[in-house]
């Protein structure tokens, strides 16, 4: 567990001193921000229910929050690979799992962190309007399960490759073909619809979280992804010492 | 110890070592020696666990590097060929990092850290910040990190590549002084950076092991004869012809050439089948004479290189 605890303070240092991490945080900010606006605030908004401004917030950030923790974690191997660092962690009495989890951990700490910080906006809602504090930490609950499932896809893609550029690509497509999944669940009959509903990324297991509904279901499906991929990308390096 | 049974490594079909193997005892310097690509990293790699090896077997200090890597690693520090620097972190921070990543306690590192950096006169860059140093600091942090742990095997991959002369003779005089603490391998195609800090020397062609030995015994295998050179101060009794006709005579030798005859001292280039040298030195100074220089003559190591390489293409 050493390792892990070294590596998770090195990953969230280096979240603070790189451009990337507060590029990110601003990007991801002034985004939800401007969505909240026209959703909420703007002219265009309209009449509607507090609860239902809530859970439209917590759909287009669920968007934002993917985006965000895909640009995250595709770089934390593949950069490793390419600095030549890889070398040093391969070479120390760590494990490959605790490589992993300790540069996860760190990304997930600081996508909590940006998803955070728009707490406000829903404050907002509760000052002006009437929706449950249990709506807003159920919806952030289910924003960081969303954020952890595609952050280990990001590092299971940022394992494959020294390239960021692959890693990237790799990972925005698992992604957005775990996304399509919901959409096309909708259009193929069963029992093919119930088998993609069950895998989507969205849709069905993120409404619930949304409309501020904790089902059993969706948490464990989301500690399944976000296993599942860590679990891959710990093998992958371990595979890579083989090349 | 460090043996090696059997061991290979493929890139996909492509065999970049071995089959070799080979032992290394416990202390002092071993050079591997070898053109670009000849399998030089590929082998250090394998005794650091970055690479596993596609056959055979690797131990250090009686430790398997598959089956129990953690614990190779815990004894052996590498340098790679490009230093492992993060460049967002100051030199004091990396050493530190390393450190608890090597396993020091978050005590005892602190301490640790400025001990390496005084070793390897890093105390002034302490806070700067590694993409700022220059390539000969680069070097001297990597070296640092490698040792922070206090292994008993130091690897270093082509040390001193990309230094000027002033820096390599300065990393080179850092070398020397961790063969005090630490068995050290080091990698190079510059010949003259092994023959200056090695003992021992391993030479590598097309990822196979062509020699392995001293200077001297790689010297002598490729000869098939020891060449001793041998000085005698001149007295009032000592003849050259006499003393050369004395050492011809003498089991094992073959052949006896003056090559100086310079007062007070003359000097005898002796072809011999075994190394001799202590029972010349008992039968000259039986006969009364004061042997002053008496050692194994190498070629040097450039030219024993390329012959090596030499004899391999023919």
């Amino acid at each position: 567990m050493n390792g892990l605890r070294v590596i998770f303070r090195r990953e969230i240092n280096a979240y603070l001193h790189s451009y990337v991490g507060y590029i990110v945080a601003a990007t991801v900010l002034m985004l939800d921000g401007l969505l909240f606006y026209t959703q909420a605030l703007g002219p265009a908004a309209g009449e509607r229910l507090s609860g239902e401004v809530l859970a439209r917030f917590f759909y287009t950030a669920s968007g934002l929050t993917a985006i965000a923790a895909l640009v995250l974690s595709v770089r934390l191997i593949a950069e490793e690979r390419q600095l030549g660092t890889q070398v040093l962690l391969n070479t120390s009495p760590v494990r490959d799992w605790e490589i992993v989890t300790g540069k996860f951990s760190a990304a997930l700490v600081f996508i909590t962190g940006i998803t955070l910080s728009t707490l406000y906006m829903p404050l907002m809602i509760v000052v002006n309007g009437r929706v449950s504090i249990a709506q807003i930490l159920v919806g952030y609950a289910g924003l960081v399960l969303l954020g952890a499932a595609v952050l280990a896809i990001g590092i299971f893609a940022t394992s494959l490759t020294r390239s960021q550029l692959v890693a990237t690509a790799v990972g925005a497509a698992v992604t957005a073909v775990m996304f399509l999944f919901w959409p096309l669940s909708i259009v193929v009959d069963p029992p093919m619809s119930r088998v993609l509903s069950a895998l989507a990324l969205h849709g069905r297991h993120f409404s619930g979280f949304q409309q501020g509904l904790l089902h059993t279901r969706d948490v464990f499906y989301y500690f399944a992804v976000t296993y599942f991929f860590l679990l891959l990308a710990t093998k992958v390096l371990e595979a890579k010492r083989w090349e | 110890m460090i043996r090696l049974t059997e061991v290979s490594k493929y890139f996909g079909e492509k065999r970049a070592l071995g089959p070799i193997s080979f032992e290394i005892s416990p202390g002092g310097a071993v050079g591997f020696l070898g053109l670009n690509g000849a399998g030089k990293t590929t082998l250090l790699r394998i005794l650091t666990t970055d690479l596993r090896s596609s056959t055979g077997e690797v131990e250090i200090g009686g430790i398997n590097v598959v089956t129990s890597p953690h614990e190779v690693r815990k004894r052996v520090g590498y340098l790679p060929e490009t230093p492992p620097l993060y460049r967002d972190m100051t030199v004091g921070e990396y050493l530190k990092f390393v450190g608890r990543i090597k396993g020091l306690s978050p005590d005892s590192v602190s301490d640790r850290v400025r001990e390496v950096e005084e070793y390897t006169q890093l105390t002034d860059v302490h806070w700067e910040f590694t993409r700022n140093l220059s390539h000969g600091y680069r070097q001297r942090v990597g070296i640092a990190q490698a040792m922070i742990h206090q292994p008993e095997l130091l690897i270093l991959d082509e040390p001193t590549k990309g230094l000027d002369p002033v820096q390599v003779l300065e990393l080179r005089a850092l070398i020397i002084r961790l063969k005090e603490e630490h068995t050290i391998l080091v990698s190079s195609h510059v010949l003259s950076e092994i023959s200056q800090t090695c003992d021992r020397v391993f030479v590598l062609n097309a990822g196979e092991l062509i020699a392995s030995g001293t200077e001297e015994e790689i010297s002598a295998n490729l000869a098939g004869t020891y060449r001793i050179m041998l000085g005698v101060r001149i007295t009032a009794d000592t003849q050259a012809a006499g003393l050369t006709h004395f050492v011809r005579r003498l089991p094992d030798i073959t052949s006896v050439e003056l090559i100086q005859h310079d007062d007070p001292l003359l000097t005898l280039s002796i072809q011999s089948t075994t190394d001799c040298r202590a029972h010349l030195n008992r039968s000259l100074v039986k006969a009364g004479h004061d042997v002053v220089r008496l050692e194994l003559d190498s070629n040097d190591l450039e030219s024993l290189f390329v012959e090596l390489l030499g004899h391999k293409v023919n």
